[in-house]
């Protein structure tokens, strides 16, 4: 079977010139069908910039991204994007943001009701149909988000740490959230985080990613059955280990900030 | 509530209820003359003669709606605020797609922008005479004043808006798979109409003032004509009672204008209460 997306000898500059900024350098990764697959790293590794990548919001200095065999030039409804931000339209309500991308389609009024009022369900939104963005917490929020691009029915589900702005409950509930809904949906999700324990809560696979320039230094598989239980022996092994390899970069991260050359 | 905090939300007419007291001492003191000053309640009577209708109810006449709006101030009224309609709209029509062009394109602007920063200082009262040499008398070259008068601040908030919206917003309509054209109209219009609306109001307030101006000179009704045409009467309360309408209309418009703001932003941060 083919890669779902294929990441060939990518590399990302920012600016021109001698003020030029590597973000990404020569980035190989190839993501299957329905696979879970986090992007770790600290601030400045690079890894939105390969998220933005991927989701066609800009576009490489050299290499290629491709979804099933064609490349991404463009964003598109096939990847669904997940912001940290929401980035809900808050003149919506709920329903409205939800319905967006299919009303955009033509789809008949009554069509789009019917697939609303699923999603809405599934994501334990019904009481809040009405309501406007800001009537909303950030976690109920960020489920409309997850709404709003579901009802696309994208097979590339597409987070830019969509829980980093959530307390330490509300994310752990929307985390077990997403899992049902993948486990469900089977779609590819590509999910950036900078917390380590998240990555391996969630994912098949932690992607971790070098400060600058955005090189990959480990692509671990995990292998721990699901539910997992971060209190459990074999998570903290992985923890310690990956957290090892975070560390060394936070550091170069901050080496760097003292020399004044970090912008990130 | 404690009567303390009861007077206090009442602290506010106080003032002009004072200041009313003392006019109305001034003038039955006879300090000032009443062709200086008349007194408020003389202001008050003939402010009530001009609302009343002049004739008695005559069912042969009409409806009896028309006869309650067939005195004097009614029809200044009616002609004013229509003129400050077809005015606004004059100026707002052409002022929100040129807006929206300029604030999502920089060729647009760049094109607009100049002849934009030179015409836009000029007050629509410098405007007056060329404005009667192209229009004639009556209404035309009143709706064309108040139209420039309109359309500056509409423009310049539509530009402000549209340049003011979140990328995001943007990026989230793109990956959704909205066109250019659907971007634009359902998400950088509604986006900027918070700033769209602030400009709409300012712009009816210039309108409000333009057009007492322009019924001074070019028109025979309305409620800047009546003023000028007591002076010549020297009919000082019939001046201040047109004063005093012209104050009730301009609050009557900027309440409806804000509760439509309060309507329309109800999804707004800012409008919550």
């Amino acid at each position: 079977m083919t890669a779902h997306i294929s990441v060939q000898n990518l590399s990302k500059r920012f600016g021109e010139n001698a003020d030029a900024v590597a973000a990404l350098q020569n980035i190989n990764l190839e993501i299957a069908h329905g696979e879970f697959a986090c992007l770790l790293g600290p601030s400045g590794c690079g890894k939105s910039t390969l998220l933005n990548l991927i989701a066609g919001f800009i576009t490489p200095s050299a290499g290629s991204v491709s979804v099933d065999g064609r490349q991404v030039t463009a964003p598109g409804p096939d990847r669904g994007m997940v912001f940290q931000e929401y980035a809900l339209f808050p003149w919506m309500t709920v329903e409205q943001n939800i319905g967006f991308g299919l009303s955009i389609r033509g789809l008949a009024r009554a069509d789009i009701a019917v697939r609303v009022g699923q999603l809405l369900q599934l994501l334990k939104l019904e009481e809040f149909r009405a309501r406007f963005p800001k009537d909303l917490s950030g976690g109920m929020r960020q489920r409309v988000a997850i709404a709003r691009v579901l009802a696309l029915d994208s097979p590339i589900l597409l987070m830019d740490e969509p829980f980093g702005a959530l307390d330490a409950l509300t994310r752990r509930t929307l985390q077990d959230e997403l899992l049902r809904l993948w486990s469900e949906l089977r779609k590819t999700v590509v999910f950036v985080t900078h917390s380590i324990e998240e990555a391996i809560y969630l994912a098949d696979r932690v992607v971790v990613m070098t400060y600058r320039p955005g090189t990959i230094k480990r692509d671990q598989h995990v292998a721990l059955a699901r539910p997992r239980d971060p209190a459990a022996n074999d998570f903290n092994a992985l923890k310690r280990e990956l957290s090892t390899l975070v560390t060394a970069e936070q550091e170069r991260h901050l080496e760097s900030e003292r020399r004044g050359v970090a912008v990130d | 509530m404690t009567v303390w905090a009861r007077a206090q939300r009442f602290s506010g007419f106080a003032l002009p209820l004072l200041l009313l007291i003392l006019w109305q001492a001034l003038a039955s003191a006879g300090v000032v003359q009443p062709m200086v000053l008349p007194s408020p309640l003389a202001v008050a009577e003939r402010w009530w003669t001009a609302l009343m209708p002049a004739q008695p109810y005559d069912s042969a006449q009409g409806s009896y709606l028309a006869w309650v709006f067939s005195g004097e101030l009614p029809h200044d009224a009616a002609a004013s605020l229509w003129r400050v309609l077809l005015g606004f709209l004059a100026g707002a029509i052409p002022a929100l797609p040129l807006g929206l062009v300029m604030g999502a394109s920089r060729a647009a602007y760049t094109l607009f922008n100049p002849l934009i920063q030179i015409l836009r200082p000029i007050p629509p009262i410098a405007f007056i005479p060329l404005a009667i040499l192209w229009f004639g008398l009556g209404n035309p070259p009143a709706v064309f004043l108040i139209a420039l008068g309109a359309f500056f601040p509409i423009l310049m908030n539509t530009i402000a808006g549209v340049r003011s919206v979140d990328a995001i917003y943007l990026r989230a309509a793109q990956n959704l798979g909205a066109s250019q054209g659907t971007i634009f109209l359902r998400v950088m219009l509604p986006a900027a109409m918070p700033y769209i609306l602030a400009g709409m109001r300012i712009g009816i307030g210039t309108a409000f003032i333009v057009v007492i101006v322009s019924e001074m000179i070019a028109v025979n009704n309305g409620l800047g004509y009546r003023i000028l045409e007591a002076r010549e009467f020297m009919w000082s309360d019939k001046i201040i009672a047109g004063m005093v309408t012209i104050g009730l209309l301009g609050l009557g418009i900027d309440v409806g204008m804000n509760r439509l703001n309060t309507h329309l932003l109800r999804w707004h941060r800012s409008a919550e209460k």
